[in-house]
């Protein structure tokens, strides 16, 4: 009831998230688009038809093992880069659904046999077709994937955002005020258990958090259409169990504080980091290793990962089965730690 | 008859202050009981102790001569001195919440019509008034049909009619045969509503008895007061009649022979302008024994 009642809050959570993912997608939605950016696996020189060329951007990953190709074409297949070139085995890679193909295409074959424009539409659209042989020595193969727009990629951590924030605050500075202004001491004066009434505070943020995050999720989705490739249910699943993980958090928070400052100070020392470094705007590929080490003992991290694994990638329950369980651990170990924490007064 | 409850040897201590100081008495069941004393004199650890909120460093406390259990909540109601209420929701909904908390609430029309909530219970808790939120608090207190009623200065900051209403509320819940505690520090509220009273200060009680009892073993007699008696007095209380005394200018005696001591003045050319006659009651001895109203 507090929580509908309370109009500042509802725009909070409902609201705030969705104008914030409309931004996003406004900012991001032409970022990129002059340029080609090649990705080069092996060593050696890029190829002469290519280098040089104004608007070609090379990505090289040096060293990177088989496995890494994978994921290399992965951002193929989500048109993050525009090519893969494997110098080692003088294979090149395009995404037949991306519009920078047959552009691609032509400028690589181009030396050796300059080819007509109907030839080339003809070759960029049949997928099924046999890969002409390329330009030096270079073997075409095509992979085929729709586009990850920012938003599509930034929306699982915007939704895991608002819920840290709406189970943190929620829970934890709701529970610090009450016990401020002795709502607390009054109901420690009824029968009601300590573990009854932290309950049902759970349980009621539970219902409002994911309420409010499908609500979100729909809304956005509404004039935004984004990616979504796996099941819903293995979502749900992963989101339950972290705002169950955030709602801990703020118990134990809350658990014994009395001044609403310091429970804020608190509420934001856990956030930040968790904005930071679980990746909820931007990847942590590249940044130190010891950050990405510091970042698996963060919550949000698992869930936004997970999240992303469902909606972008199509990952069934068995492959976020880490996550998973890692949020299920620290949910188990955050409620009895909050639980021994939890006083009335 | 057994005593409801009874406190022997209480104590309690905040780092260092001895807030309450081994303290002891025994209170009837059915009775008003008043805890009179002025601030910080040790009242609300004293309640809050017998509510079961604080815990005792030293002694114990018998309900209906058991040491209180986990059942005691069950048996009570209690408004405590600053509680807010849980915010954003209506009188009823309050009302329906801590009905749930309990395994035998009273009916809740019953509820709203001893606290009188009829009128505002859709409002909102926010926007109640001083007198309306101490009415559903003590509304809360009783929903468990208590046969203690814990009230910690119920009508602190209420405005004289605010007061009285509530008075009556309290007399109706004690006719119904629950006995009543409260804290208070004003008098007159104490002499009103209760059937015994304990002063206290410092954390330890200094009387404890009946009102009226209290009064005729500390006064004996009426306050005569003279505001202006006249020059020649004030310089030369010798030719005043014996045992009155000179304060702030006035002329004061305290006597048991109202009639007579009245006549002597008559006599004694004094000015009478203004002169008062003031029965002794609680302030007066609240005063006398606590030394100051003042302190804080």
């Amino acid at each position: 009831m507090e929580f509908v009642r309370d109009r500042g809050a509802l725009f909070w959570n409902i609201l705030f998230p969705t104008l914030l993912v409309v931004g996003f997608a406004v900012v991001f939605s032409n970022g990129g688009e002059s340029v080609f950016r090649v990705g080069l696996v092996g060593h050696g020189a890029p190829p002469a038809q290519l280098s040089g060329l104004e608007g070609v951007e090379f990505i090289r990953y040096d060293g990177e093992d088989v496995e890494s190709l994978e994921i290399i074409l992965n951002r193929l297949r989500r048109h993050q880069i525009d090519m893969v070139v494997d110098l080692e085995r003088s294979e090149y890679y395009l995404n037949s659904e991306a519009s920078s193909a047959p552009i691609l295409r032509r400028l690589v074959a181009a030396p050796l046999s300059p080819a007509s424009d109907s030839e080339l539409i003809a070759g960029a659209a049949g997928h099924d077709s046999n890969p002409p042989a390329g330009a030096l020595g270079f073997t075409e193969r095509q992979i085929a994937g729709e586009p990850v727009r920012y938003v599509d990629w930034v929306v699982p951590g915007v939704l895991g955002m608002n819920m840290m924030f709406s189970c943190l605050f929620g829970v934890g500075y709701v529970l610090v005020r009450y016990r401020k202004n002795g709502v607390l001491k009054r109901l420690k004066a009824t029968p009601v258990s300590a573990l009854t009434f932290v309950s049902a505070q759970g349980a009621s943020r539970l219902v409002i958090a994911l309420t409010t995050s499908v609500f979100v999720y729909l809304a956005t989705n509404a004039f935004l259409g984004f990616m979504m490739n796996g099941s819903y249910l293995t979502l749900l699943l992963v989101t339950v169990l972290a705002v169950i993980c955030m709602i801990s958090i703020g118990l134990i928070v809350s658990g014994r504080l009395k001044s609403e400052e310091l429970a804020e100070g608190l509420i934001n020392l856990v956030t930040f980091p968790m904005i930071i470094l679980s990746g909820v705007f931007f990847s942590l590929e590249g940044t130190p290793q010891i950050l990405q080490t510091l970042a698996l003992g963060l919550p949000l991290t698992h869930f936004i990962t997970a999240a992303r694994a469902i909606m972008l990638d199509g990952a069934g329950l068995l492959q976020v089965m880490p996550h998973v369980a890692t949020l299920a651990v620290m949910s188990v170990v955050f409620l009895f730690t909050s639980a021994a924490l939890f006083r009335w007064e | 008859m057994e005593p409801i409850i009874q406190v022997c040897e209480l104590s309690k201590r905040y780092q260092n202050v001895l807030a309450v100081d081994r303290v002891s008495f025994e209170i009837r069941e059915g009775i008003c009981f008043g805890l009179l004393g002025p601030n910080g004199a040790g009242k609300t650890t004293t309640i809050e102790m017998m509510e079961g909120i604080l815990e005792p460093n030293g002694g114990q406390i018998l309900f209906r001569g058991n040491p209180i259990d986990t059942r005691f909540k069950e048996k009570v109601g209690i408004q405590f001195q600053h509680t807010a209420l849980p915010e954003y929701i209506t009188v009823r909904e309050t009302l329906q919440l801590f009905s749930a908390f309990y395994p035998h609430p009273r009916a809740m029309k019953e509820v709203i019509e001893i606290c009188s909530l009829r009128e505002i219970i859709n409002r909102d808790n926010r926007k109640l008034s001083g007198g309306q939120r101490q009415r559903l608090l003590l509304a809360l207190a009783i929903i468990p049909a208590p046969e203690v009623v814990f009230l910690d200065e119920p009508t602190t900051g209420l405005d004289p009619q605010a007061r009285r209403n509530f008075w009556s509320l309290i007399k109706r819940v004690k006719a119904e045969g629950t006995t009543v505690i409260l804290t208070t520090h004003y008098m007159d509220e104490a002499q009103l509503l209760c059937d015994e009273v304990a002063i206290m200060d410092h954390g330890r009680i200094l009387e404890l008895d009946a009102p009226q009892r209290l009064l005729d073993r500390h006064f004996s007699g009426v306050l005569i007061r003279v505001p202006a008696p006249g020059e020649r007095f004030i310089t030369d209380p010798t030719q005043l009649p014996s045992g009155a005394e000179i304060r702030d200018g006035a002329v004061e005696l305290t006597t048991a022979q109202l009639d007579e001591t009245v006549r002597r003045l008559l006599t004694m050319e004094l000015n009478l302008d203004g002169l008062s006659i003031h029965k002794p009651n609680l302030e007066d001895l609240f005063l006398k024994l606590t030394g100051s109203s003042l302190r804080t």
